[in-house]
């Protein structure tokens, strides 16, 4: 069935085919309308689901490690400030193993106060363990949260599915609406290694010690160290479980592509822009324009962003000329999170061959100001012709 | 031997003393019953066992007498306090370790 509505809509009919059985959130602009949502379904019945009211984003996600702890599929959903008042407890999810899904409708963070979109918010998580998707369309939220689930499940790792504020949230596509056989059939039942439950006792994730110990019956069980190295190991193979995703939910479904990236005429293009979320979409537009000038140029999205899919991204990328970044957030002090990881990954596979790009860094749209499309076109063909400078470029900025 | 094969991915324990490893020579006060005023111990009979109940650490077993079990007990005292009797004392563990070397 496809309908016309909005993203943030898109994101709770996924979260209800996905039969989640409890949901703690507290509203925020812009994710206020999914949370109201998914409270409607609830309350009509349409949903088999505790919806747990709570005084604060804390206490949101406290309540999912409680309810996941328990065996329960658990969703949460936030933006900006909300998601970082949940920062300790966002640690916490990934340490814990618990797979958890959350819907981060980017928007910038204060001070100053700001509602408007930009992608500080989940930037500033990338270094918690969770795994981070980027939407660009309708169809990618209601997708990814469905296919999020699967993956968080297979692989013991909460999973933030971000979308756009605004340019996503609140405005209004035609998608297509998965039959709930269909998601029955690509999503089982959740069924963790472990559930608390009172004929089997147990106390999680108390003090660990920092060396390895003896349990009470007398196995060697980890210290905290081989706690996270297992964390981080199994991150890294969420790659190849993605991919596996991906194909599962393209056998049932017959959408989807690349689980990492998605290029977009970039086979022939001798300079890449990448960016993530609805932005890439938006530079497909300058693409066409510049394309009709004679430029070879592309634009590539990059869909997941952790665990990083390094060997995706540099094998894309491999003998191009430029490589231009656009980025609506910054690891302030340097340049955008995004560019850094993207050099990283070009320099790890490619440093020696010859065949590296020359990388630049745009930043835009900051506190959402507003991007014209005529601007990206025009940014991104100066890129190409030079490099406009070392230092990250902040768009439009009227200094 | 490392961790690989444990069967838990996270910090998991179970109820049972010494989850967190042996106390070791870190405890203060050693807790110490005198049968002449332990109830079970005097009738001879399952009674009481409020020190049973109260002891966090679940070194305490449900036996007449009592046994303590000194490899985990960490010397709270709530067995001392909790016990209608005053059959427990804590008794400074430098005590014992005098009476160690007394006896070498």
């Amino acid at each position: 069935m496809h309908i016309i509505e909005n993203g943030n809509v898109a994101a709770a009919l996924g979260v209800k085919l996905c039969r989640a059985n409890v949901i703690a959130a507290y509203p925020i602009t812009p994710q206020t309308p999914l949370t109201e949502k998914l409270s409607e379904y609830v309350e009509a019945g349409e949903m088999k689901a505790e919806y747990i009211h709570v005084e604060s984003e804390h206490s949101a996600l406290a309540v999912c490690i409680a309810a996941s702890s328990a065996g329960a599929r658990a969703f949460t959903a936030t933006s900006a400030n909300g998601l970082l008042y949940m920062h300790e407890q966002v640690q916490w999810a990934a340490g814990a193993r618990l797979p958890i899904v959350m819907c981060v409708v980017n928007r910038a963070v204060g001070a100053p106060w700001n509602v408007w979109n930009d992608q500080q918010d989940s930037i500033s998580q990338r270094d918690t363990g969770w795994i981070q998707m980027y939407c660009s369309d309708h169809q990618q939220i209601i997708d990814s949260v469905i296919k999020a689930y699967w993956l968080a499940e297979k692989v013991s790792i909460p999973i933030m599915v971000c979308y756009d504020g605004y340019i996503l949230s609140h405005t209004y596509m035609p998608f297509a609406v998965p039959d709930q056989e269909k998601v029955d059939a690509f999503l089982p039942p959740f069924k963790p290694d472990y559930a608390l439950n009172t004929e089997e006792p147990a106390n999680l994730n108390t003090v660990t010690l920092p060396d390895v110990r003896m349990d009470v019956r007398g196995e060697l069980a980890h210290g905290y160290m081989e706690i996270r190295y297992l964390l981080q190991e199994k991150l890294r193979a969420s790659l190849t479980v993605a991919s596996e995703a991906e194909k599962r939910f393209a056998d049932i479904f017959g959408r989807g592509g690349d689980p990492y990236i998605e290029p977009y005429l970039c086979a022939d293009a001798q300079y890449i822009a990448v960016g993530l979320g609805s932005l890439t979409y938006q530079l497909r537009v300058s693409v066409d324009a510049l394309r009709k000038e004679g430029i070879r140029v592309g634009v590539m999205g990059v869909r997941f962003y952790r665990p990083f899919p390094d060997a995706a991204i540099a094998n894309a990328l491999k003998g191009k000329k430029g490589v231009i970044v656009f980025e609506k957030a910054l690891s302030y002090g340097y340049e955008g999170a995004l560019v850094s990881d993207l050099k990283s990954a070009l320099y790890e596979h490619l440093a020696g061959t010859g065949a590296l790009p020359v990388v630049q860094n745009f930043i835009l749209g900051i506190g959402g100001r507003d991007i014209r499309t005529e601007d990206l076109t025009q940014t991104l063909r100066a890129a190409t012709k030079s490099r406009v400078a070392k230092e990250p470029v902040w768009m439009g900025l009227k200094l | 031997m490392g961790t690989r094969n444990y069967r838990r991915k996270t910090s998991h324990s179970e109820h049972g003393p010494g989850d967190g490893g042996k106390t070791g020579s870190w405890r203060v006060e050693r807790p110490v019953l005198n049968k002449s005023l332990c109830i079970p111990c005097k009738r001879n009979a399952e009674a009481c066992f409020i020190c049973w109940l109260f002891c966090p650490e679940i070194v305490i077993s449900r036996t007449i007498p009592p046994q303590i079990d000194l490899e985990y007990c960490k010397g709270c005292g709530i067995c001392a306090e909790e016990c209608p009797t005053k059959a427990i004392t804590m008794v400074d563990e430098a005590k014992f370790a005098q009476d160690d070397k007394d006896k070498e």
